[in-house]
């Protein structure tokens, strides 16, 4: 179908991938880490709230919001580059 | 015949027609509050909102009838991203979502927001690992993928049956709550509420499958979202507690901190046990010290992400958008409309709790002579159906906090009440949880009798069938898999979260593994696939079996809707070695892999197949 060769494919699958692994790292972050980490976190105040519990009640759920916006964003792009975007 | 075969024209004005449906919507609501002061009765109140909301569904329904394929299991492949970011959210947030997750903030605190993360998270790994690349595959089920993906009527199988155990699960918790809501809206028993809760669903799903369940989805997006946010916003401003609660509930925890310790919170336990009731001993915001209780927060949040990016009535939701790139920005929508009610549910649970525990506001009852808590309407509805107790537990005639006991559900129904909004938004919030729970079991059913019809009838038993046998067949499914749902769930097996976790872990032990390393591991094969789904499966059932049975100690702190974990690190296991001692997938699979990675080109399976 596409007559794309295949060095162009690996290199697009390259920075596909990359992009998923930053991305998951972040998510990994946000899901995990800053949660081990709930009780120091807590001592600070953030707006009233302690933060700790301010992550997981809405901080993380933001940052995956805003993450998968950008996510589609920079796939598009890496998509464009190597002319493999739908038109 | 209908509007929706209008060529291109519904699509093109699909946000005047759902924002038509809103004002329409929003219109009825101000006309039941002015019924309401005219001096209607509650229950009138509550009827007309449940009737008007299910007519207005199964209209829809009929109205996107339809005799396509394409149609039926794909609508047709036209759904807008943000438009299927609305019918994703519908179709994810169930009963449980809408009417438990802030009585779960409520009662059990901190801990308790490890769904509100994973329900959230997991819709990264569905964007970055799964969506687009199924999307480009161009499959009309999630066992059509692994079937194709991994060839062979074996594999084929085995996804369906994974599928069945994770969606039956699921489904028959959504047909308790629609039961449920529609039994205290008629006022009619239980079972028959069950019953008359499914024709509703079926009404929507069965004339037009997915394209009908995809436009009634977004209706229902509507109205559960009005019916969740409403009421919190007018709480909030009426007491005072700001015009953007989600903004400012900071101070609200940090009060709530504050006396805890004063009125005993976690120190002054239980004196007696009421079933399905319980008094506040969680504290709101301070989890326990120690790795075990982060772990037990982080392991949780695990399964219900992977379960999220391995549940197929989500996943099937991608297979509807014009393109790849769609697929993967109507994941971007659809958690951004999910996060419109998970970031209020705390919001809720906090104001709700302090208007019952701050001593400085007219609402609290915790502190207050006994006799004059029992003269408040909201306690005495509750309590006369035994959702509340109050107990004079010291003998001093003041209601103390382990005098007080709730059940954890009746929170996001009784919190208008506690502030003393009018009765109207109650009728609003029973819309709002029928809306949430049909939903969901719409799209459960879908799935399921999509993938039996398609993979199990077509691609296995009878793959000659023509087009209209087909689609009779898949009606045909949906009754009876809605009946048998409906049957197990008058039954009451299990409260509607346990059954929604075990959903989650069932999922993630069967198809996590299979459909990731599917796009993402080119050598994956189709032993390796069977091994992965049967070992995941079958381990994590026997984790669960002994777990819940109490035949076993759970391994490090793994209970039963925990079990995920385990069974995907068995499928892992076994996927990886089993496709390792086996040869490499033929060079047309491999082809087929790479086409899948880049969005341009027609899809692997044509729109009809």
């Amino acid at each position: 179908m596409t007559t794309m060769d295949i060095a162009e494919r690996e290199k697009h699958w390259a920075k596909t991938r990359r992009l998923m692994i930053i991305h998951l790292v972040v998510w990994f972050i946000f899901s995990f880490v800053v949660h081990a980490f709930v009780t120091p976190l807590n001592h600070i105040n953030f707006f009233g709230w302690p933060l700790g519990y301010y992550f997981a009640a809405q901080g993380s759920l933001a940052v995956f919001v805003i993450q998968l916006f950008m996510f589609v964003k920079q796939q598009d792009n890496i998509d464009r580059e190597f002319g493999v975007a739908e038109d | 015949m209908s509007f929706f075969n209008l060529k291109g024209g519904f699509i093109e004005n699909l946000p005047k027609i759902y924002a038509m449906y809103t004002g329409a919507f929003l219109l009825f609501f101000a006309l039941m509050a002015i019924l309401e002061q005219y001096g209607v009765k509650a229950d009138t109140i509550g009827i007309l909102f449940v009737a008007f909301t299910i007519v207005i569904y199964a209209g829809i329904g009929v109205l996107s009838r339809t005799t396509q394929l394409s149609a039926y299991y794909l609508a047709g492949r036209q759904v807008p991203p943000v438009f299927n970011g609305m019918a994703t959210a519908a179709d994810w947030m169930s009963g449980a979502s809408f009417v438990a997750m802030a009585g779960g903030v409520f009662m059990s605190g901190y801990p308790y927001l490890a769904f509100v993360v994973g329900w959230t998270g997991g819709y990264v790994l569905v964007a970055t690992l799964m969506a687009p690349y199924l999307r480009k595959f161009g499959c009309y089920t999630v066992p059509d993928f692994i079937g194709t993906r991994y060839g062979g009527n074996f594999a084929r199988i085995l996804a369906v049956t994974v599928l069945f155990v994770a969606s039956f699960t699921y489904v028959t918790a959504q047909i308790n709550a629609t039961g449920t809501i529609a039994a205290r809206a008629f006022q009619i028993p239980f079972e028959v509420g069950v019953w008359f809760g499914l024709s509703g669903i079926l009404i929507c799903s069965m004339l037009g499958g997915m394209r009908a369940v995809t436009w009634t989805q977004v209706a229902q997006y509507i109205v559960l979202i009005v019916a969740y946010l409403l009421p919190v916003f007018w709480m909030s401003i009426s007491q005072g507690f700001g015009i953007i609660p989600q903004f400012a509930f900071g101070h609200a925890v940090e009060r709530i901190m504050e006396l805890e310790p004063i009125l005993g919170v976690g120190t002054q336990l239980a004196q007696e046990k009421i079933a399905g009731l319980s008094i506040l001993t969680t504290l709101h915001a301070t989890p326990k010290e120690g790795a075990m209780a982060a772990w037990q927060f982080i392991s949780l949040a695990a399964c219900m992400m992977l379960g999220t990016a391995s549940l197929p009535h989500i996943l099937m939701r991608y297979f509807t958008t014009p393109s790849v790139r769609d697929a993967r920005s109507s994941v971007a929508w659809s958690l951004g409309f999910i996060f419109l009610l998970y970031f209020t549910a705390p919001a809720l649970a906090t104001f709700s709790k302090l208007q019952l525990l701050d001593p400085n506001m007219a609402t609290s009852i915790i502190g207050k002579p006994i006799a004059d808590v029992m003269a408040l309407e909201w306690i005495q509805k509750w309590s006369s159906i035994g959702m509340l107790a109050v107990r004079d537990v010291a003998g001093d005639g003041i209601l103390h906090i382990n005098g007080f006991f709730i059940r954890p559900d009746i929170i996001v129904l009784a919190t208008p009440e506690i502030a003393g909004l009018p009765y109207v938004i109650s009728g609003l919030v029973a819309a709002g949880g029928l809306a949430a729970a049909m939903s969901t079991a719409d799209g459960l059913l879908l799935a399921i009798a999509n993938a039996l019809s398609h993979d199990l009838y077509y691609k296995v038993i009878n793959p000659k069938a023509e087009t209209r046998t087909r689609l009779i067949v898949a009606r045909a499914l949906l009754l009876v898999i809605g009946a048998g749902g409906a049957i197990v769930a008058s039954m009451k097996l299990t409260g509607i979260l346990g059954a929604v976790a075990w959903a989650f872990c069932f999922a993630m032990s069967g198809l996590f593994v299979p459909l990731v390393l599917g796009v993402w591991w080119k050598r994956a094969n189709r032993p390796g696939a069977i091994a992965g789904m049967a070992v995941g499966l079958g381990v994590g059932s026997w984790y669960l079996y002994m777990v819940f049975n109490k035949l076993m100690e759970p391994w490090i702190g793994l209970d039963h809707l925990r079990f995920g974990i385990v069974g995907t690190l068995a499928s892992l296991i076994a996927m990886v070695a089993v496709t390792l001692m086996t040869k490499e997938p033929d060079q047309e699979i491999q082809r087929m892999v790479d086409e899948i990675r880049i969005p341009r080109g027609d899809a692997i399976l044509s729109d009809t197949h």
